[in-house]
């Protein structure tokens, strides 16, 4: 067999035209007419197993029914009472196991309301309009400091400023909006959606935000917890797990997904990002299931993915696997990584083994090896917590479960004024509809501190 | 095969299924492709006398159900627009070309014997099968003295029936209004003067909706609107009870009734005829799909006749018209009340909040392991119904007879009745 002395790593793989359809609104908006008759399948259930499945409670058969009734705005504003982020929620929602997965229309004939297309439409006809449904309560006085600007932190900012608290947001990155803006596929919010929506988040006013700042690095959580009555930590996983193989830092063309992802979606011109020609990656989630369909619309030419477990034990839902077969995306199970060869420093194969469980259900490997030959080798295999800078040098510490910040009920952390939501808590759903509603959770209980102090 | 012939105070056709007068019959072009999709008779959109109607822009109201389905419908049109000559020269040519078919004539001019006498010969003369008197039209022509202005004084149904028997040999029809308190005086009238047969309803006085934007009812015409003629599904069972009332009224008993009002299918048909109705009339239906309709009515009927062993229309007309009677005349001792059939039940909650918001609080939410569990309560139901006809699941609740020991009684008879007669 004959093999590229050099790897195939390459930019502009497809035509301009080519690659705007394919990341293009992987499931176009529901127009008017379209809303109308698949409003109407919804039966207004009565305490609504739906709703019980949604982590935000929307009240899915009253805002449904305002869509059928034509009271669009009264439908959106249902959602956003319970939602802020309903917009952003109605586009990324995994729905196949949430809200979709209990409609009782599965029941008489497998087949749903389709929710999630329905709470798009209604919130982005409210967000073209100019009504703004929200108004502040007279100002409190109080100061409360946010950190991280994604989905958990642009929630709970948004539940204070309507009851009339200060809030400052500290964001490390350059824009607000989390993985909203850096790291969901870019076909689930076309337009700079994830913008627009925190711009519609902030127009309610008592928001500032500090982009650029970290902490840990520009600030601290002793000095915020000081200078503000309460603090709210949303700041997500900033770390992503190794493979902890040999070489894995220094082989070229072996990536972090969750950083590739970021660059292409900030990317003004998608043509310009260098993808390798046979491409490997390697997780079960998610972020696994993006990234290889993300590089295969990109032009990649084989993609492989390749889970350790079977496909039952993917935390990637069975209808993103199924999207990703679709885009021709090569599934592989049973299988874990155990080496990575390189050639001139940059990869060129990976060895696996095959696995198992043995007979306590243990993932073992089975010593029969096989490679793959490839250009780049994407890692998706979970983040985690970064906990320098809250723990780094505070005087006291945060407790911690499974890595994970540890909070109560009311996301209220084991630090006196200080609370924490989204996937930096111990909640084990990271969703962007549990963010919100972890962010939500904690406002309120925020308020009723601040109210009692 | 059930044979669906029928023959109708003489008027034969290949089946019961005729179009209501109306646009769909208002040309040859429209009844002859009515005629190939198989429609067993038509009757001709009304014909008045020259110089013909003039019509607005534009003519329709609707009300839709949630699906977007037009579940009733409703116009401001008049009679045919076109001259006399031309339709009459039509219907000729339509009744020689397809001699099989029923073709019957809706007529309406003003209340005069000259007018009536003047326009009988010139139907006959055509070959058509019989007349119609169109005295139900509820706007525009009542305000010139014919249509529901007539059909709403007896007197005036009863002359003009008269009239028409004495001026023509053709079969007449009189078409009812339905916009009175009593549909049986009007049918006893048509009967006394000496009318073939009745055919019921015509349109009801409605406004279907305003327009919220220009502050004015539709259908606009130019700002304004009016109210107009209601018909489609909506009110098929307002025609119901007027067909049942005139089929069992004593007086009018056996006087043979074209049903017209809300039929859309062949379950409709068999509805009406099974309250006695020698054939049917569709319009809005047809209106609504076309003329195909009439396959799904044709097949439909036919094999359910086979089902029930009916080999003819005959077999089974008029054999609910027994079962209706009077509300003192029910069993006050029957007792029947719902049942869930939990395999078929997917948990929506409707049958409960109906019954715990506005009824008897008869069906127990309940949670078992954490799924949710509609449950009758057998002591707190009164078998209203409500419950059968939320529950989006069909056949997931039926009502079933409870044994109560009792035997029959009715309200004249029963003690709590301080009106009650005498027993005997
Ligand atoms: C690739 C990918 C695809 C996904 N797709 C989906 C999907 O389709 N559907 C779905 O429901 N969920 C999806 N998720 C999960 C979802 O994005 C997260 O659950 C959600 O964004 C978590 O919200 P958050 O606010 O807790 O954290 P994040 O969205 O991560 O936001 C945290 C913010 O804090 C900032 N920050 C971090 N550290 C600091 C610091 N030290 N100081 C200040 N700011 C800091 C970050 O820059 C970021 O802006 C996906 C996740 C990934 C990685
Ligand atoms: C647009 C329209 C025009 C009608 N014109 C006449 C008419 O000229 N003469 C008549 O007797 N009935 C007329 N009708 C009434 C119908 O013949 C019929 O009685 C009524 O629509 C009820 O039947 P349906 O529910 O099947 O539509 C008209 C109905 C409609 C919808
Ligand atoms: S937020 Fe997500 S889970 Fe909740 S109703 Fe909307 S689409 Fe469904
Ligand atoms: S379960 Fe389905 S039908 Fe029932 S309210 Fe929810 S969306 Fe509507
Ligand atoms: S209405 Fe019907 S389907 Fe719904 S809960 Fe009641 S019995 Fe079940």
């Amino acid at each position: 067999m004959t093999q590229s002395a050099t790897p195939d790593i390459a930019a502009g793989r497809l035509r301009a035209d080519d690659l705007a359809a394919n990341f293009d609104d992987v499931k176009p908006p529901l127009d008017r007419k379209k809303a109308l008759i698949e409003s109407s399948r919804c039966y207004f259930c009565h305490d609504a197993p739906c709703v019980e499945a949604c982590p935000t409670s929307i009240d899915v058969p009253n805002f449904i029914r305002m869509i059928n009734t034509g009271n669009t705005l009264g439908a959106a504003e249902e959602i956003l009472d319970a939602n802020i982020l309903g917009g952003m929620c109605a586009r990324v929602c995994p729905t196949e196991i949430l809200c979709e997965d209990k409609c009782v229309r599965n029941t008489s004939e497998d087949k749903p309301v389709n929710i999630g297309m329905l709470q798009r439409y209604a919130v982005d006809h409210l967000l073209q309009s100019n009504h703004r449904p929200f108004a502040r309560q007279k100002p409190t006085g109080k100061r409360v400091a946010v950190v991280g600007g994604g989905p958990a932190g642009l929630s709970c900012a948004h539940a204070l400023a309507i009851h009339g608290h200060d809030v400052t947001i500290f964001e490390a990155r350059p824009k607000l909006g989390g993985l909203n803006e850096y790291g969901i596929a870019a076909y689930k919010t076309v337009n700079d959606f994830a913008q627009k929506e925190v711009q519609f988040i902030l127009s309610i006013g008592g928001i500032s935000a500090k982009t650029g700042q970290a902490l840990g690095r520009d600030v601290t959580l002793d000095q915020l917890r000081k200078d503000f009555d309460a603090v709210f930590l949303g700041f997500g996983l900033a770390g992503v797990n190794a493979l902890g193989l040999a070489d894995e830092d220094k082989l070229s063309g072996v990536e972090d997904a969750v950083a590739y992802i970021a660059d292409l979606r900030q990317a003004a011109d998608k043509s310009k990002l260098k993808v390798g020609r046979k491409v490997v990656v390697i997780g079960g989630g998610n972020t696994a299931i993006d990234i290889s369909v993300q590089t295969k619309r990109l032009g990649a030419e084989d993609v492989t993915l390749v889970y350790r477990r079977g496909p039952e034990h993917m935390s990637a839902t069975w209808h993103e696997q199924e999207f990703a077969q679709v885009n021709g995306v090569k599934l592989k199970h049973w299988a874990r990584p155990i080496r990575l060869l390189g050639h001139n420093g940059a990869i060129k194969e990976v060895e696996f083994e095959r696995t198992a469980l043995d007979d306590r259900g243990q993932l073992v490997g089975t010593g029969e090896t096989y490679s793959i030959l490839c250009d780049q080798v994407f890692k998706a295999i979970g983040q985690k917590l970064v906990k320098d800078p809250v723990n780094g040098k505070a005087r006291e510490s945060l407790d911690l479960h499974g890595g994970k910040i540890a909070v109560n009920e009311e996301r209220k952390t084991s630090l006196g004024n200080v609370w924490a939501g989204g996937d930096c808590i111990a909640s084990g759903i990271d969703l962007t509809v549990q963010s919100v509603e972890d962010g939500k959770v904690a406002a309120r209980s925020i308020d009723r501190y601040l109210r009692g102090k | 095969m059930a044979d669906l012939r029928s023959n109708f105070i003489g008027i034969k056709s290949p089946n019961p299924f005729w179009l209501a007068s109306a646009p769909p019959t208002d040309k040859e072009y429209n009844v002859v492709r009515a005629f190939k999709a198989g429609w067993g008779g038509v009757v001709w959109k009304t014909l008045g006398e020259n110089p013909p109607v003039v019509n607005v822009s534009s003519r329709y109201g609707a009300l839709h159900s949630a699906d977007q389905r037009m579940i009733g419908f409703n116009n401001i049109e008049l009679i045919t627009d076109r001259p006399l000559e031309v339709n009459l020269r039509e219907i000729k040519q339509v009744k020689r070309d397809w001699p099989d078919r029923a073709v019957v004539v809706s007529l309406m001019v003003p209340c005069t014997e000259e007018a009536w006498k003047g326009i009988l010969p010139l139907v006959e003369e055509t070959g058509a099968d019989g007349v119609e008197l169109n005295f139900g039209c509820p706007h525009g022509m009542s305000e010139r003295g014919m249509g529901s202005a007539v059909g709403q004084v007896p007197e005036y149904v009863g002359m003009v029936a008269k009239w028409c028997k004495q001026y023509t040999r053709m079969p007449v029809i009189v078409k009812l209004t339905p916009n009175v308190t009593d549909v049986r005086k009007p049918a006893r009238a048509a009967k006394e003067g000496g009318a073939d047969a009745v055919s019921l309803i015509n349109t009801i006085n409605s406004i279907t909706s305003i327009d919220l934007d220009i502050m004015a009812p539709t259908p606009t015409v130019d700002g304004k609107g009016t109210h107009g003629g209601y018909c489609g599904p909506a009110v098929k069972p307002i025609a119901m009870h007027m067909v049942a009332d005139i089929a069992r009224d004593k007086d009018t008993f056996g006087l043979p009734i074209s049903a017209i009002g809300g039929i859309a299918n062949w379950r409709d048909a068999a509805e009406f005829i099974a309250l006695s109705a020698g054939t049917v009339q569709v319009c809005t239906a047809a209106m609504h799909y076309g003329f195909r309709i009439v396959d799904d009515m044709i097949s439909g009927l036919a094999n359910w006749m086979d089902g029930k062993g009916y080999k003819t229309i005959e077999d089974f007309r008029g054999k609910a018209v027994p079962n209706v009677t009077d509300w003192q005349f029910l069993n006050i001792n029957y007792k029947s009340i719902a049942r869930i059939d939990q395999d078929k039940c997917i948990k929506c909650g409707l049958c409960h909040i109906a019954c715990e918001d506005t009824s008897h609080q008869a069906i127990a939410a309940q949670r078992v392991d954490g799924k949710r569990r509609y449950e009758v309560i057998d002591a707190e139901c009164v078998g209203c119904n409500l419950c059968n006809h939320v529950c989006p699941v069909p056949d997931c609740i039926s009502m079933v007879a409870v044994e109560t020991g009792k035997p029959y009684l009715n309200w004249t008879q029963d003690p709590r009745n301080p009106m009650r007669k005498a027993a005997e």
